[in-house]
Formats: C-alpha cells, sequence, structure tokens
C-alpha cells in the first residue's frame, strides 16, 4: 500500500450550501497529513466522508488501497476513527468501552480483555479504567475515544481537532500518544485549527477554507508563507481581555488577528493572536 | 443472523443490561410504571366501564393493559437511539466492521427483554386484582407471544423514529401522535360497535386490536362484542399477519435509515 488516502475531486453539498467544492488529496503510507482549517471550514465532513459515514456527492475515493463507494466494511476493518466529539459511553467504566469495541471488532472475549488492558496501561487510563468514563476529565475522555479508535490496530487513523478544548498538559500528553501510532507505522489525517498542532505532528499541512484547499507545504513552508508568531495569553477573568487586547495591538507592527475561547477553569480565558495572512507579501 | 451478528447483538445487549443496572430511574421507570398501569386501569376504570359478557372486568381489561407498555416500547427505543446518536457512540459503531443491523437488534431485543420483565410483574399484580387465564399453558405462552412480538415492532418503529427524527423533543412529540390513536383507536379498552362506522373498520384493522382479541381467546378472557370483519372474526392468525406485516415494513427502512444516520454534531 503505498497510499494510505486518496482523494480526487472530492464534493458535497446541502441543500444550497456547498460544503465541500472539489477536493484533492492524498496520504502516503506512514505519513501525517494536517488538515488546517477554521470554524465550519469542512474539516469533519471530509473526515466523516473517508471514514466511510457519509457518502460524498462526487468524487474518487481510496483508503487503504479500498475504494470508498465498493468497498466501505474493508475499509471500517482497517481505520481508526477519532471523532471531534469523544464518541464513549459514559455509563461504562473504561475498561468496558474498550472490551466492548474489541468484541465487537471479533476479537473474542480473552483477547478483547487483553487488548483493552494493554490500551488502558499505554493511555495512562489504568487507574481509572474501573470508573464511569462519565467521571473523567476531558483530556482522559479523548485518551479513551483515541484508545477506543486504536483497538483493531487501524493502519489509517482519522484524528478530528483532537485536542480542542484540552489544557497544555493534556495536549502534550495526547501528542506524545499520537506519535508513538505514528512511530508504528500508522498513516494519519489529522484536522486542527491549531498551526502549532499542525507543526507539531505533521509531516505535510493542506489549509482548508469553505471548502476549498488554499494551501499546502510542509508546516515550515507554509509557517514561512504565513509569516506568523502565535501568541497565547491567559487572564484570569473576561474583563482583562480588552486591556491585555489593546496592548498587544499598540505593540504589533500588523493588526493582529485574535480569537478568544474560554481555558480550563471557567473563570479564566485566553485570547491567541495571528498575523493575518492578507497583511504579509508571501 | 449470522454468527457475527449474534455475537456482535448479545455484547451490544450486555451494553444495555449495564446500563439498566447502573441507572435507578431506568430501572424503576420499567418497574413501577407496570406496576401503577395496572393498579391504575385495573382498579379506577373498573366501575366506570361495563364488561361485555358479564366477566370480571379485572380479566377483560388485563389485555388492554398489556398493550400499554407495548407501546410504551417505541418510546424507550426511540430515545435509547437518540442518545447514541447524540453522544456520538452511533458513528462509532458505523465505523466498525459489524453488519448493518446488530447495533439495531442488539438494542431492541434489549428493549423486549424489558417488556417481558414489566410483563412478569404486570401478571403478578394482575394476579393480585383477580386476573386469571382460563387455558392451558401453550395458549398463555402464545397469547404472551404476540404481545411480544408486537412490542418487537414498536420497538422497531421507534428505532426507525430516532434515527429520523434525531431528537428527543420530536420524539416525545411525533411519537405520541402514533402510539395515542394506536393504542386507542382500538379495542383495548373499549367496544368497538360503539365507533362510526370508518373509525370503526380502522380500529378493526389496527394491528393492536388483533393482538388484544387473540390475547383474550388465548387467555380464556372475555372478547367482548367483536364485530365481523376479518382481523376480527380471525384475530389470532390476523395478529400475527398484520404484525409480521408491520415488521416486514419498518426493519428493511430503519436498517437503511441506519446506514444514513447523521448524527445532529
Ligand atoms: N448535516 C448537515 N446539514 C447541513 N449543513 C451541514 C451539515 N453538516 C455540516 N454542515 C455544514 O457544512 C459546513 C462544514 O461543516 P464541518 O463540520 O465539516 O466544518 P468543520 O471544518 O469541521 O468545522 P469545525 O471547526 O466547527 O468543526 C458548515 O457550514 C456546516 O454548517
Ligand atoms: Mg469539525
Amino acid at each position: 500500500m503505498e497510499t494510505a488516502i486518496s482523494a480526487e475531486g472530492l464534493r458535497k453539498r446541502y441543500a444550497e450550501h456547498e460544503v465541500l467544492r472539489g477536493i484533492d488529496l492524498a496520504v502516503g503510507a506512514g505519513e501525517v497529513l494536517g488538515l488546517l482549517g477554521p470554524n465550519g471550514a469542512g474539516k469533519t465532513t471530509i473526515v466523516r466522508i473517508l471514514a466511510t459515514l457519509l457518502p460524498p456527492d462526487a468524487g474518487k475515493v481510496t483508503v487503504a488501497g479500498y475504494d470508498l463507494a465498493r468497498e466501505p466494511k474493508e475499509i471500517r476493518r482497517r481505520i481508526g476513527l477519532t471523532g471531534q466529539y469523544a464518541a464513549v459511553d459514559a455509563v461504562l467504566t473504561g475498561r468496558e468501552n474498550l472490551r466492548l469495541i474489541g468484541v465487537l471488532l471479533g476479537l473474542g472475549k480473552r483477547k478483547a480483555r487483553a487488548r483493552a488492558d494493554e490500551l488502558l496501561e499505554q493511555f495512562d487510563l489504568a487507574d481509572a479504567a474501573d470508573r464511569p468514563s462519565r467521571s473523567y476529565s476531558g483530556g482522559m475522555r479523548r485518551r479513551l475515544d483515541l484508545a477506543a479508535s486504536l483497538v483493531a490496530t487501524p493502519s489509517v487513523l482519522f484524528l478530528d481537532e483532537p485536542t480542542t478544548g484540552l489544557d497544555v498538559t493534556s495536549r502534550q500528553l495526547l501528542w506524545q500518544m499520537v506519535r508513538q501510532q505514528v512511530d508504528s507505522g500508522v498513516s494519519v489525517l489529522l484536522t486542527t485549527q491549531y498551526l502549532e498542532e499542525a507543526d507539531q505532528l505533521a509531516d505535510r499541512l493542506v489549509v482548508l477554507d469553505k471548502g476549498t484547499l488554499i494551501a499546502e507545504g510542509t508546516p515550515e513552508e507554509l509557517k514561512r508563507k504565513v509569516g506568523g508568531e502565535r501568541l497565547e495569553v491567559s487572564v484570569a477573568t473576561a474583563a482583562e481581555l480588552p486591556a491585555v487586547v489593546k496592548a498587544v495591538a499598540d505593540a504589533s507592527a500588523d493588526p493582529p488577528r485574535w480569537t478568544r475561547r474560554p481555558v480550563a477553569s471557567p473563570s479564566r480565558w485566553s485570547a491567541a493572536w495571528t498575523p493575518s495572512p492578507r497583511s504579509r507579501p508571501s | 443472523m449470522s454468527s457475527d451478528t449474534f455475537t456482535h447483538s448479545r455484547a451490544l445487549i450486555g451494553r444495555h443490561l449495564r446500563h439498566l443496572t447502573r441507572t435507578p430511574q431506568q430501572l424503576m421507570s420499567i418497574t413501577l410504571m407496570p406496576v401503577v398501569f395496572v393498579l391504575v386501569f385495573g382498579y379506577l376504570f373498573g366501575s366506570a366501564i361495563d364488561v361485555p359478557g358479564g366477566q370480571k372486568y379485572q380479566e377483560y381489561i388485563m389485555a388492554g393493559i398489556f398493550i400499554q407498555v407495548v407501546m410504551s416500547n417505541l418510546g424507550l427505543t426511540a430515545l435509547g437511539v437518540v442518545g447514541d446518536l447524540d453522544n456520538g457512540l452511533m458513528d462509532r459503531f458505523r465505523s466498525l466492521p459489524i453488519s448493518r443491523a446488530a447495533v439495531l437488534i442488539g438494542r431492541t431485543t434489549n428493549d423486549l427483554i424489558l417488556v417481558a420483565w414489566s410483563f412478569v410483574l404486570m401478571s403478578g399484580i394482575g394476579f393480585l386484582i383477580g386476573w386469571r387465564v382460563h387455558n392451558d399453558f401453550l395458549s398463555v405462552l402464545g397469547g404472551f407471544g404476540l404481545l411480544l412480538l408486537l412490542g418487537l415492532a414498536t420497538s422497531w418503529l421507534g428505532a426507525l423514529l430516532g434515527l429520523a427524527l434525531r431528537s428527543a423533543e420530536a420524539v416525545n412529540a411525533i411519537g405520541a401522535i402514533i402510539v395515542m390513536p394506536m393504542s386507542f383507536l382500538s379495542n383495548a379498552f373499549i367496544p368497538l360497535d360503539g365507533l362510526p362506522g370508518w373509525m370503526q373498520s380502522v380500529a378493526e384493522w389496527n394491528p393492536v386490536s388483533a393482538v388484544v382479541l387473540a390475547c383474550r381467546k388465548l387467555f380464556g378472557n372475555a372478547g367482548g362484542s367483536t364485530g365481523d370483519s376479518f382481523p376480527m372474526q380471525h384475530p389470532i392468525p390476523m395478529a400475527l399477519v398484520l404484525t409480521v406485516a408491520l415488521l416486514a415494513l419498518v426493519v428493511p427502512l430503519t436498517v437503511r435509515a441506519y446506514e444514513k444516520a447523521a448524527s445532529k454534531k
């Protein structure tokens, strides 16, 4: 298998809304492709199509060497999917979640048990293994979700914004776990809103905006194009944000674009700046 | 059903039963609701309704009360399906190489086990308030078999509704629109000959009516005046035929809806 994923002319529309306008992308065996794009760009739609959950309107797709339209079941045998929202059973314990997936994958009870234990250890969940997953922190739930998508030892892994909403420590822990998979030869399609995450994990990046790919290259190439530094500042209360924003804007040459989001503790906020790509010569 | 589908469904039933033992509200609702049904319908209305054929009211009414649980199975399954769509598990299952029907078979079978459990409780309470069967064991078993078969059909219908509507509010609203006429436009509580002509025909061809009448016959309870339409003249075979027809219609539609199921997120 030379290419893990190849898609040509992928299109999808919902009523009037054209969500994907002809996407071509390829992920080589053992490669990590980062799919970078803002909210609503169509990242999840691409992942759901490639993971056999959503039929495209047009386009030719192969995943793990199998044709999407003709042999979706063969594809399902070879992929792991970690969706944008953790898909675990909240009532079941971590261990039960993984065993259930194992049995559904046809491992048989004994092997499913062993595989669950192995993954719980590997994902640093052994201590919480017998608690219902609803009691897990966001980071733990994400790790359990990732573990669940690896029960079958897939050769192609889809990660849809795997660390959105996680704090720095959980994020780095998850990155480390994804890297382990990559080192063992798994091909990965990773979507993210963070250039930093793409930079950390991806060999190559494509940038998606409003259903069209607008840029492609290695993280270094893209960073050079965009030029940017990215500054992330956390403040204790949302009320302090305007003052901080003004201070940074005053100190920078170009007007920066910034976004704000709540961070781990509910009363804390952070703002992240990225220089506007249009304001810099490429 | 292939052996894989069997293994998968069994694993998923295990999942649902764990939910049941760990969520007391759920256990309580499938335990208390049937008991309350029997007490409310069996006692309160007893004085208000004339029993056809001079038999004891409690004997006449039990088949109708069993039907209430059968119909409420629609909502139970539908809400379970909506829950799995909401928390993304449906996507997880759909990305696995398992048969398209396994997830649905797992859930509907589980819900049918709960209905059977309710029947056991209701029969006990029914006995206490004076319900008796006057037929051989196999006939009685056949009556419960028909009730369960209809319960399976309402469960699949519920799964279809959950997959199509994808929200608990919508399920509650549309579910009521389906369940109310099905259970009340039938002979569950009232004799049909009091209804206006066209309504009477609809009620007589309602699978629920055939199942209720078949149960009354098989339990040896009073049937009441039945009318001379075909289903009412041959309630046992017609209960079977109408219910199987309903299943044959709904199951393929539900499997198709599952294939295309998209979570809202
Ligand atoms: N089932 C649907 N019906 C109608 N529109 C949809 C549907 N699913 C997605 N869309 C639209 O398609 C567009 C792309 O959605 P998608 O979820 O792929 O974006 P995304 O890049 O993953 O965004 P985010 O970063 O917010 O997750 C959005 O405008 C969304 O509203
Ligand atoms: Mg998304």
